[in-house]
């Protein structure tokens, strides 16, 4: 036979064996496809199946349950802050106490709570929302769970242990170099941030891929739901912001070890070098928690509005720019540092500027409820709280925009206020309401309207009698992070009132999660579809199966559920006998690839555990970075080593 | 003595924040409008639903139609934020730029040193003979332009006396300045304003604006050096002060104690404040000479474990320290 | 074994550990005054009359030998009283060096704070009337740190001022040996 023979007759062969292989398709469907389908995707039963899994839906429930964990201990703190400051010159808690106490609260709410329940959301919805069945680089997204969770498992550890951090959340050097913050807690709470941005850029990776090659065919950007547009520029936020403080506290961490002369001015450092690389990503990363919540407010504006978003084009936009205008922005924190006067001015402009995109989406929101009829259940009841309470706190960021008015407001109770306003305000409305909302799609139940409403208002009303005096506050001197003020200065009713309302907000709070609680075991049975919205997650069951959707929807609408005649239109041809998804292409979403899934895998948890032991160790000695690197460089071979597939390689599509 | 405990913004008592009131309500005007403006169109938004027949849902079939009055209220929406941003921007600009021009042609020079956590203050003068040195407390002369060199030598604290000026903060290994003209004759307190470690809450100031003729008496008498002590119980005082631990730190001019690891006592009893927190008197002076931890947890100034006698001797003679 | 009981062993091997709460991170500042409690003229072991018995270890020494917050309080004491005239920073100079192993009069942390309260032959000034005994403690752990003595996580490893030395944290720990007063 010539070569040519040779090779058409393997093909042949080849086209044979295929033929062979089962796909979903008319000739495999109903129970009989989603049984076989549940059999090759479900994970490996027991503790080990459990440790191994890659379901992007079983990782998502563990960032949101840890970070709902993490907000439990944080605001545990804030209530024995409060609890301080509720009287002048109080002997409750001791400075030093007191010091660990604001500095485990602002750490924790900012890196364990804020930033990864918006990832955990994330990692759960997306690729229910974008129509695929599983995320792109589903160890990744492990991994990323379990770097989390050991950061934040050093993190508190330690403050259990009494050597916990003491240098406040945003640990300014000299305090936080070698000569004033002496033992480990500054080294400790360094290496936390070194384990959740490790996770956070793991997470990034994991979402900007799934996002922009792993949609449902047809689903092209301009069709994309504005909460993956959301995530979009939040990932990609987070890879350019992220390394700015792995560099700063990786510096912060050689100085406390070695010796290194990073921030030591005498040596030719200097002290504000760690100011500029801490607020290079410390202004980002607030973006980065609240973008995810104006995705969240779109989602639930939409479907309790029985509309989509009033113009999607200026919201995309609004969202791209607020994603790369706050990258310009962090001298705002630095007004009283002495740099140069007309310099702070740019920032001032700059950080008015990024008020725009926001004003934008908050107007396309409102119109699309003028538009609409709304149904105000308690999700939507969190997104008119979000709108009244997270533009107080828009508008008292443009006064500290100002340089004179920053000059006397910067590191008071005012910015406090501001920053709990926007924080709270801005992100954790829109989060409990999209819980509310995404609840049963998680779960399988509807969590209770009753107890939701309650809460809702308890929240609403406590928030407002918790910070709105602190502002109050601020403008009669009361600086931060101060144990103890003294009787005379009119501080004790705004500091007096901040305390019932925090008790307010805690047992709101506390509500919110009997009644989550009480819902998983007795909540209303979930239909795919209760809140008839329209995205594709709610084309699929409640909670959804393994492998998310039996075949892979096709779309052609931003509202398919809406837009569909009867059944959504499906593609079909994808393997049951091994797990498989359908990668598309950027912008066009038309069907590109078909992409074998890896198999659950305890590969990413010992290298999180190798690299968990090297971080750690390293906080003690150099030589760590040395030996701890062995392990890990095993682990990830172990991970990264080329599978065999037992499968003969097919066509790409074309 | 009771000390008029001042620490609000809104103080007005100096050149340098006297465009501060002006500008906070521009700001907070504009701001207060938007708002309304936000509000009244969310209320209308949750108003309007009463009016079915006009909504473009899903349930009419209608939800890929909008209203064509949103269109230009978008537009409306951005040109009125973007004005008011701008307007605030331009008016904050304005702000700054007199305020900081008005920081020119100090008459007087000070130099604040941060410590942790009091305020090491030194009055500059080209005649050396004629340097003050004191803690915690400046005294300004009303309508006196008075500029302040702001050195730290440990962390990063932040001068601020509200009703004067705003703030600026002490690095270490960078001079900052700030400059401040009173206006108002009266006492002000400030606050250290950036984190500095155990006891940044106890790290007050206190600023005694005179006048003119008052502000020099005062200077006139801060270059005295210490009385001596004539009574037998200050004398006690005086030789423990003087041979024993204060002297490792403390500095009282005209005596054999010269240290300047921390605050200079020559003038300690005619200070309004012990400690950077609490009001001068006698029954503080007690409490902090016999237990400065107990007081200030972490404070660099030890228990010493006085006897009761010494204790008496000692704070017989800081009293006369006037 | 059922999660219950799995979960209750978490927490009681938590409650342990916050037991066990670290006391090298610990901040004595409520040190009570201990008064003339430092023995004096403790000897070093050469000198000890009726041969080598070794003297017990002062109580005190563990709160402060390995005490991070004390080792950088003494820092802060050795530059304020100026030991570096005499003794640099570490080097020695008039005085004699610090970051070497020989000792003349004792090397652990007692004897050093005896060497500090009571000053020594050829120079070395008493302290014991300038500083209080917590303050001599400090520094005395903080000149152990000069020679490596300390476990290293509880030093710093530079201070904010010029660079003079290695930093402390790869200073590697002098065998402390005793030298003999008439050779120098």
């Amino acid at each position: 036979m010539t070569e040519l023979e040779r090779v058409r007759a393997e093909d042949q062969r080849l086209a044979k064996e295929r033929q062979r292989i089962a796909r979903d398709g008319p000739k495999l469907t109903g129970a009989k496809l989603e049984a076989r389908l549940e059999r090759t995707w479900r994970r490996p039963p027991g503790i080990l199946g459990w440790l191994a899994t890659v379901d992007h839906k079983e990782i998502g429930r563990r960032y949101i349950i840890t970070a709902l964990l993490f907000l439990a201990l944080g605001g545990m703190l804030s209530l024995a802050m409060r609890l301080q400051l509720a009287q002048p010159d109080s002997n409750l808690i001791s400075p030093q106490r007191y010091n660990e106490l604001f500095t485990m609260h602002g750490s924790t709410m900012m890196f364990l709570f804020a930033v990864p329940v918006m990832e955990g959301v994330a990692v759960f919805i997306i690729p229910l929302m974008l129509g695929t069945r599983s995320t792109a680089f589903p160890r990744l997204n492990a991994f990323s769970y379990y770097m989390y969770l050991f950061g934040g498992l050093l993190l508190w550890v330690a403050f259990l242990l009494n050597i916990g951090p003491d240098i406040g959340w945003f640990a300014y050097t000299p305090l936080s170099g070698p000569q004033f913050s002496p033992g480990k807690r500054a080294d400790i709470w360094a290496q936390m941030i070194t384990f959740t941005e490790v996770s956070a850029l793991a997470a990034a990776v994991v979402l900007i891929c799934t996002i922009l090659k792993a949609r449902a065919p047809g689903m092209t950007l301009a069709r994309m739901p504005l909460f993956a547009w959301a995530m979009l520029v939040v990932a990609v936020m987070i890879v350019f912001s992220m390394p700015s403080i792995a560099l700063c506290s990786g510096m912060l961490i050689s100085d406390r070890l070695v010796g290194t002369q990073f921030y030591n001015h005498y040596e030719h450092g200097d002290a504000l070098l760690w100011q500029h690389l801490f607020w290079f990503f410390g202004h980002p990363e607030v973006y980065i928690i609240f973008l995810p919540a104006t995705g969240f407010v779109s989602v639930i504006t939409e479907t309790f509005c029985r509309r989509p978003i009033f113009a999607y084009p200026v919201v995309v936009l609004a969202l791209i720019s607020t994603g790369i205008l706050a990258f310009g922005l962090w001298v705002h924190h630095m007004f009283a540092t002495g740099l140069p006067r007309v310099g702070y001015s740019f920032y001032t402009s700059a950080s008015m500027t990024v008020a725009i995109p926001t004003g934008l989406q908050i107007f396309c929101w409102l119109a699309t409820m003028w538009d609409g009829r709304p149904r105000f259940q308690v999700p939507m009841l969190y997104v008119v709280g979000f709108i009244v309470t997270f533009v107080i706190g828009g508008l008292s960021g443009v006064i500290i925009a100002s340089v004179p008015l920053d000059l006397q407001l910067h590191d008071t109770y005012f910015i406090v206020a501001h920053f709990h306003y926007v924080l709270i305000g801005g992100a954790v409305f829109p989060l409990l309401g999209i819980l509310t909302y995404w609840f049963p799609k998680i779960t399988g139940r509807m969590m209770s309207e009753t107890l939701g409403k309650i809460g809702f208002w308890m929240l609403f009303l406590g928030f407002q009698l918790a910070f709105f005096p602190m502002h109050f506050a601020g403008l009669l001197g009361m600086p931060r992070r101060v144990y103890t003020y003294p009787a005379g200065l009119g501080l004790e009713l705004p500091n007096l009132l901040s305390t019932i309302g925090a008790f307010v907000v805690a047992t709101a709070v506390g509500l919110f999660v009997v009644n989550g609680l009480y819902s998983l075991y007795r909540g209303a049975i979930a239909p795919p579809n209760p809140w008839e919205a329209s995205t594709l997650e709610w084309a699929t069951t409640s909670p959804p199966p393994p492998y998310n959707f039996a075949h892979v929807p096709v779309v052609d609408s931003k509202t398919p559920l809406w837009d569909a005649e009867g059944e959504l239109p499906v593609v079909t041809g994808l393997r049951v006998d091994e797990k498989e998804t359908l990668l598309t292409t950027v912008v066009a979403a038309s069907p590109d690839l078909r992409e074998p899934v890896p198999a659950a895998s305890l590969w990413p948890l010992i290298l999180s555990i190798a690299v968990a032991v090297f971080f750690i160790s390293s906080i003690f000695s150099p030589w760590a970075v040395l030996f701890g690197s062995i392990p890990c460089a095993i682990a990830a071979a172990a991970w990264f080593w080329p599978k065999e597939l037992n499968r003969n390689p097919e066509p790409v599509i074309t | 003595m009771s000390i008029q405990h001042y620490q609000s913004i809104f103080g007005n008592a100096a050149t340098e924040v006297r465009q501060f009131n002006t500008l906070f309500v521009i700001f907070l005007v504009v701001c207060a409008v938007m708002y309304v403006a936000v509000i009244a169109f969310l209320i209308a938004g949750i108003a309007r639903r009463r009016r079915a027949a006009e909504a473009n849902t899903v349930e009419e079939g209608r939800h890929h139609e909008s209203d064509p009055a949103m269109r230009t209220g978008l537009i409306a929406w951005g040109a009125v934020v973007g004005t008011g941003l701008v307007a605030l921007a331009i008016a904050s600009f304005v702000a700054d730029r007199s305020m900081a021009n008005a920081a020119a042609h100090e008459k007087l020079s000070i130099t604040v040193t941060g410590n942790q956590w009091w305020w090491d203050v030194q009055y500059n003068a080209a005649d050396n003979s004629k340097m003050v040195r004191t803690a915690n407390e400046l005294h300004l002369p009303v309508g006196v332009p008075v500029r302040i060199m702001l050195k730290s030598n440990d962390v990063i604290h932040s001068f601020w006396v509200p009703s004067l000026a705003g703030k600026q903060d002490l690095i270490p290994g960078r001079d900052t300045d700030i400059t401040i003209t009173p206006q108002k004759v009266g006492i002000y307190r400030g606050q250290c304003a950036e984190y500095c470690g155990a006891e940044h809450a106890k790290m007050a100031l206190v600023v005694d604006v005179d006048s003119y003729p008052d502000f020099i008496k005062w200077w006139q008498h801060q270059l005295q050096t210490a009385p001596k002590p004539t009574t037998p119980l200050a004398l006690a005082g005086y030789n423990y002060v003087t041979s024993r631990n204060c002297s490792a730190c403390h500095a009282i001019a005209g005596t054999p104690a010269s240290a300047t690891v921390g605050p200079d006592l020559t003038h300690l009893a005619s200070r309004r404040t012990l400690a950077a927190s609490m009001p001068m008197s006698e029954g503080n002076l007690y409490g902090w000479v016999a237990d400065p931890q107990s007081i200030k947890p972490g404070t660099k100034m030890p228990t010493i474990g006085l006897e009761p006698n010494e204790l008496h001797a000692v704070v017989a003679y800081l009293e006369t320290l006037k | 074994m059922s999660s219950r009981f799995r979960a209750s062993l978490a927490l009681l091997a938590v409650a342990t550990l916050a037991l066990a709460a670290c006391d090298r991170e610990e901040r004595h500042s409520r040190a009570k005054p201990m008064g003339e409690t430092v023995p004096a003229g403790t000897s070093p072991d050469t000198i000890w009359p009726g041969g080598t018995v070794p003297q017990t270890l002062d109580p005190r020494a563990k709160l402060y030998d390995n005490n991070a917050p004390a080792i950088s309080q003494g820092q802060s004491l050795y530059s304020q009283m100026n030991c570096g005239g005499c003794h640099s920073h570490g080097g020695g100079g008039m005085g004699p060096a610090l970051m070497d192993d020989e000792w003349r009069y004792g090397g652990r942390i007692d004897q050093i704070a005896t060497s500090i309260a009571e000053g020594r032959p050829n120079g070395m000034p008493s302290w014991r009337s300038k500083l209080t005994e917590d303050q001599i403690w400090q520094l005395a752990a903080y000149v152990r740190s000069m020679s490596g003595q300390p476990s290293k996580d509880a030093v710093n490893s530079r201070a904010d001022a010029m660079s003079a030395t290695a930093p402390q944290t790869l200073t590697p720990r002098e065998t402390v040996q005793t030298s003999d007063t008439a050779e120098q």
